[in-house]
């Protein structure tokens, strides 16, 4: 199948799957700290927190990765040199997770800011008057349902996440697009490897359109839904 | 220790790049909006022989990346033979697809009409019914109701989903640098690779991106103020003494 490059196409989704998900737990972080540092009282935490949604929103993901793949590489050699190191690599596979997280980290925290919002400030109120720790309402009354506000905007970032992670293959990394790419200039049949990818995209996105579906179904119990 | 030559010696570059720039977002912008319009209508249609088609243009354009997009089409096509005779013929119309110009806009074209349709037809699903009776109760025929009733009403509660598309298509416009285009990221790249210094070429570039963004995030609020004025919290009418 595909001239004896599918096991090669394997291994990149595979690779394309875990700048995915280890970006998504990047931006996952960072979003909740985020959404903290936007609602809290002290402006030495919430102007940096707008400052970081504002400025990263305003680039698109290509300018950011190259900064951080090429410009990492040279604050990576300063340091080294001023220590009298051996030459350090910096890995497209780190710096393509680290930008795809610390992007996606900024539309997250409006996300999640957004969420935190929508609960009840009564609840919050309740719970502490049930004589919860602030550690307990946040994990048993602000958590849970935060996520079900949260959970609409989560998927459509990461829909848009997936599809960014294409961009890895620009900085160098074998991810499924790269390889793709070699496939079609190695057979000459560029146009077939390139709709592999788009199959393959189109699989995982649908995927994750069942999983989010399934998600929003088991946050929402116990919510009425209006019927026409 | 800051490259100063950088700037002085390649802002010609930049300025040529972000001309390319704002080309290829307005003229993609353009084209995807002016198509996405009928097919909007056509999309929210009952019949599933009218808006399975369109359905299925917008899974595709919607649930894989714009780049694969991109080099699938700007190196995917010359992979035919019956394509390669149309270009060796000297075809006018075909020709567009070898140019990297033309496979760009054609693709920005082509996605951002997919996202399109579908913030429009969200919007025409919204609109509210009474105004669909009450405009079949004057007696208009399909079409007036539809160029008088309900495409103003969608192209407005469209507006702020439509202006994120703006920004998502400004963005994306810069991998059009892949394909040997020299637009704002690639004239960053090209400077990276001249003076060897990342921070200055592409912080320059990120700078000017922020600062068009900035502008259209305001245009738009203008734009919400004019056509969405009547969605703006209602302003108190006597001041407290």
């Amino acid at each position: 199948m595909l001239y004896g490059y599918f096991p090669s196409l394997l291994a990149g989704a595979w690779v394309t799957l875990q700048v995915a998900l280890l970006s998504l737990l990047l931006a996952l972080a960072l979003g909740l700290a985020g959404a903290s540092s936007r609602l809290s009282s002290h402006a030495v935490l919430r102007l940096p927190a707008t400052a970081y949604t504002t400025v990263v929103r305003g680039i698109p993901d290509l300018v950011m990765m190259l900064l951080v793949f090429y410009g990492g590489q040279m604050a990576v050699n300063r340091v080294t040199d001023a220590l009298g190191w051996d030459y350090v690599d910096v890995n497209p596979f780190v710096a393509g997770v680290a930008t795809l997280g610390f992007i996606f980290g900024a539309y997250f925290t409006e996300t999640f800011r957004g969420a935190f919002l929508a609960v009840p400030v009564g609840q919050l109120e309740a719970g502490r008057a049930y004589g919860m720790s602030r550690a307990q309402v946040f994990r048993r009354i602000l958590v849970p349902q935060m996520l079900r506000h949260a959970l609409p905007g989560l998927g459509n970032n990461w829909q848009v996440m997936q599809k960014s992670t294409a961009l890895v293959s620009i900085i160098g990394l074998s991810d499924i697009t790269w390889l793709a790419d070699q496939a079609g200039r190695t057979t000459r049949e560029p146009f077939v490897f390139y709709l592999a990818v788009c199959v393959f995209y189109l699989a995982l996105t649908a995927l994750s359109g069942l999983a989010l579906r399934w998600l929003e179904g088991r946050y929402s119990v116990g919510v009425r839904k209006a019927t026409a | 220790m800051i490259e100063w030559s950088l700037f002085s010696e390649s802002w010609p570059q930049y300025a040529a790049g972000l001309w390319l720039t704002l080309q290829l977002t307005v003229f993609a912008l353009a084209a995807g909006l002016v198509c996405a319009i009928p097919l909007a209508v056509l999309r929210v249609s009952p019949n599933p022989w009218v808006h399975g088609p369109v359905w299925l243009y917008g899974y595709f354009f919607r649930g894989t990346p714009m780049l694969v997009q991109l080099l699938l089409m700007y190196y995917g096509l010359g992979q035919f033979e019956w394509m390669q005779a149309q270009w060796a013929d000297g075809n006018r119309f075909w020709l567009v697809l070898r140019d990297p110009y033309g496979c760009a806009l054609l693709t920005f074209a082509l996605n951002t009409c997919a996202y399109t349709i579908e913030i429009l037809a969200g919007a025409l699903r919204a609109t509210p019914h009474g105004e669909i009776e009450a405009a079949r109760a004057c007696g208009m025929s399909r079409f007036t109701m539809l160029r008088r009733i309900l495409l103003p009403g969608a192209l407005r509660r469209a507006l702020p989903a439509y202006s994120n598309e703006i920004i998502f298509m400004l963005h994306g416009t810069a991998i059009a640098s892949t394909i040997t285009l020299v637009d704002l990221t690639g004239a960053a790249r090209n400077a990276y690779s001249q003076f060897f210094a990342p921070f200055e070429a592409f912080v320059f570039a990120g700078l000017i991106y922020l600062a068009l963004t900035f502008a259209l995030v305001g245009l738009f609020r203008l734009a919400e103020r004019r056509w969405l004025a009547h969605l703006q919290p209602r302003k108190a009418l006597h001041k407290p003494a």
